[in-house]
């Protein structure tokens, strides 16, 4: 009952970087022969067959699409769980910012409206890190395409880590930011 | 038993119907040759009320008649029984206040309603609309129906959606599917014959509102995101105008009539009256004769604006997540699509432009426009329609109980359905023999805010020391939003027993109970039914004979054959309108056996000229 390799599933090379739109062209093909609607006056087996492996289908693209859960997949097949706790801690090149952030979100909840523009541009920048992040994932799987290396792998779940945690900071902001009731009446 | 000449006919394909089981109005359309048709009730009415009324002496009245029924006898008459499907008394404490349905004990985690003496839950009160619905197509295309695609708000979680099928197999219908009524407004629609591109529907009906976004790609119609409110509609805006009216009432006559049932529900139809009009005339009047007094309000365009202004608001927090959530910035949405009742209300046409900066489509009828997209949806079922598929999403993230009432997301909401995830659960303590997993729907952290779905009792697990046994369990989400858990033994390889306990909703043995309790008391409903098909057989038969008469093979049977076909062919006319099943099915079968000689003969002869047809 093991899910089997998604991307043997799409009949894709096993490459990090990926060309969206054959990916995507490959999900609606694939979609139109398996989907249960295609097996609707099929006998339960096949239906049952239908529903099993357009579930896998669907979580495949998924897996595969978003080149951050695809990377997580990646690591995964390849024994590199990324593990909750290690995204937590603080990367020691942001621990300045994080204090920072953390006394700007402190003088926003105590009522600092005029904290905002602060917090807006705290919130512009970590979007800036965090495309920067994506941007140098993306360098390091073309590297990983050209020359599969172990040592790679172990940057990209380094950069995985470092990424969640801005992510984190982020959505943590714009709970904040997107919180009204945090402004004084 | 084999026709001889189904050969004529191919096989045989009962029509698949589709349903909108709306919250005020219902209805039942299917795919003609020439595209999608809404189906009339013998009152010619294309839309049948969502009412239902229980008689004294145990009949029940659905639709019109139900709805009149609404204003001499309310303690016997439900309506928006959509509002209570899948929920608990807790989850509906706040429209229980206008709504005069008394409801029964033990309601937690069914609604029970107390109606004419009789406790009934929301399943088989809408299995009562579905049962309507199936009588009328049945009536229109002269052939049994037992088949059906069903359409559901979009944001329905699991138990609404159990409970939309639950009452499908109560009324003797099987739910082939069901489907998000944004997702089948753009079927109805054939977008995707323009171009490809992206398309937002905002369906805002009588009891729901749904938003959800989609992609065009050659015929696949890909839902990105969906968001919305399952209390919200129409029906917020007539209970609004009802308060007021109430009220007024209060203070111009000295007395209130909130306790009044009839009252209540006249002013209702007039406050209903005075806001559709006010979609097409700038000024309306609230009337209202009661035991020879008269209350009139009169209430303009912008004064009615001002009173709805919020609620219409409430629809854009939705809109809002929906792009986020799809990826989409609103300049990119190709197409508008309007759904639902509430839509024609100017101020709500008005946000939509607004919001999405596009004049949305308004050329279907906004109340039909779903049940149209569920006959498609039927169609693709039946295989008629070929170049058509939709991918649809599940709207809320689903997720498990874990350590300190924190939620773990497991598939999270918008994801394409079908949809799964795998995760392994093992044992606390030496021996233990039992792993309870609790599943939950929404989008909160911890438990308490997110909807409790079901538990899953993991039973009989071979006794172990603790964090041995390893139990791989799979959470599949189906094509119609309902999930499915099944359990292994990772280390045995062998199937895990799991038991289900719904938080909300029947059980199976509940629906069982009720199907053949709905069989009891609509035995006659029954035996017309069977009669029904009886004669779409007979008629299937009979034209084939008549058919076969004028082919060669006719000419080569006996005087005797000839009169024994002829004697079977009258008597079957002759018991053709009784009522009786087994007579008119026993003289099909006499029929039958009178023509096999026929049918060998003309099966010899197709098989002579397919032979001299062909070069050998």
């Amino acid at each position: 009952m093991s899910a089997p390799d998604y991307y043997w599933f799409l009949g894709l090379e096993r490459k990090l970087d990926l060309d969206l739109e054959d990916l995507e062209r490959r999900f609606y093909n694939l979609s139109r022969r398996l989907h249960p609607d295609r097996f609707a006056r099929a006998t339960a087996t096949e239906q049952q067959a239908a529903l099993e492996n357009t579930a896998i289908l669907n979580d495949a693209y998924r897996a595969l699409r978003d080149p951050v859960s695809r990377a997580e997949y990646f690591l995964k097949a390849h024994g590199l769980e990324l593990g909750e706790q290690e995204s937590r801690k603080t990367p020691p090149e942001l621990l300045e910012e994080v204090f920072e952030l953390n006394m700007v979100l402190d003088e926003f909840r105590q009522g600092g409206a005029a904290a905002r523009p602060q917090l807006e541009q705290a919130h512009r920048h970590l979007a800036a890190l965090r495309e920067e992040a994506d941007a140098q994932l993306g360098r390091l799987f073309n590297e990983y395409d050209h020359a599969p290396d172990g040592k790679l792998l172990a940057a990209i779940r380094g950069l995985l880590n470092r990424r969640r945690y801005i992510r984190n900071l982020e959505a943590q902001v714009e709970r904040e930011l997107a919180n009204v009731g945090a402004l004084p009446d | 038993m084999s026709a001889p000449f189904q050969i004529d006919f191919g096989p045989r394909r009962t029509p698949v119907v589709g349903i909108d089981l709306g919250t005020t109005n219902s209805l039942v359309a299917f795919m003609d040759l020439t595209g999608p048709a809404v189906i009339p009730g013998d009152d010619g009415d294309r839309l049948v009320p969502s009412v239902v009324h229980h008689g004294r002496s145990g009949e029940i009245t659905v639709g019109n008649p139900a709805r009149r029924l609404l204003i001499t006898e309310p303690e016997r008459t439900v309506y928006s029984v959509k509002r209570l499907m899948g929920r608990g008394v807790a989850d509906v404490r706040e429209e229980l206040r206008l709504f005069p349905f008394r409801i029964a004990a033990g309601s937690e985690s069914v609604i029970r309603l107390e109606l004419g003496g009789r406790t009934l839950t929301p399943p088989e009160i809408s299995a009562s609309i579905l049962r309507q619905l199936r009588k009328n197509a049945e009536a229109f295309l002269g052939e049994p129906v037992s088949q059906a695609v069903v359409t559901v708000p979009a944001y329905f979680n699991d138990a609404q959606r159990q409970a939309t099928k639950d009452a499908g197999r109560i009324a003797g219908l099987e739910v082939l599917r069901l489907v998000n009524e944004p997702t089948a407004a753009a079927l109805a629609y054939g977008l995707d014959k323009r171009k490809d591109g992206i398309v937002a529907v905002y369906d805002l009906g009588g009891g729901t509102f749904d938003i959800s976004i989609l992609k065009l790609h050659e015929g696949i119609f890909e839902v990105l995101a969906t968001n919305g409110d399952t209390h919200l509609g129409g029906d917020d805006i007539d209970n609004l105008l009802l308060r007021i009216a109430l009220e007024d009432i209060a203070s111009e006559w000295g007395e209130d009539v909130s306790g009044d049932g009839v009252a209540v529900q006249l002013l209702r139809r007039a406050v209903v009256a005075a806001k559709e009009r006010l979609s097409f005339v700038p000024v309306a009047t609230i009337d209202l004769e009661y035991k020879g007094r008269v209350y009139q309000r009169e209430l303009a365009r912008p004064q009615f604006e001002r009173l709805i202004v919020d609620i219409v608001d409430r629809t854009l927090g939705p809109c809002r997540h929906c792009l986020k959530d799809a990826q989409v910035a609103v300049e990119q949405i190709d197409e508008v699509v309007l759904v639902g009742g509430s839509t024609r209300i100017p101020l709500v046409r008005q946000a939509v432009e607004n919001l999405f900066r596009a004049r949305p489509h308004t050329e279907l009828n906004p109340e039909e426009v779903v049940a149209l997209g569920a006959a498609v949806q039927a169609g693709i079922l039946m295989g008629a329609v070929e170049d058509k598929l939709l991918l649809d999403v599940t709207p809320l993230s689903l997720g498990i109980e874990t350590m300190g009432g924190v939620v773990s997301k497991l598939i999270h909401r918008n994801s394409t359905i079908p949809a799964s995830a795998t995760e392994v659960f093992t044992t606390a303590v030496d021996g233990q023999r039992n792993v309870l997993i609790h599943v939950l729907q929404g989008e909160r952290e911890l438990v308490k805010d997110c909807r409790s779905l079901a538990r899953f009792d993991l039973k009989d697990i071979e006794p172990l020391p603790a964090g041995m046994p390893r139990i791989e369990v799979r959470f599949l989400i189906d094509a119609n939003g309902i999930l499915s858990v099944t359990a292994r033994d990772q280390r045995t390889g062998t199937e895990q027993s799991v038991e289900v306990k719904p938080s909300y909703g029947l059980t199976d043995e509940q629906v069982e109970a009720m199907i053949r309790e709905s069989y009891e008391r609509a035995e006659e409903d029954i035996r017309e039914r069977q009669t029904r098909e009886a004669r779409v057989e007979a008629d299937r038969i009979l034209g084939a004979v008549e058919k076969a008469r004028l082919h060669d093979a006719w000419l080569e049977l006996s005087d005797e054959e000839h009169g024994a076909v002829e004697l079977a062919l009258n008597e079957l006319l002759m018991v053709y309108h009784s009522t009786d099943h087994l007579l008119i099915r026993a003289h099909i079968e006499k029929l039958n056996q009178a023509t096999l000689k026929l049918a060998e003969v003309m099966m010899s002869g197709a098989v002579r000229s397919a032979l001299k047809g062909t070069k050998l």
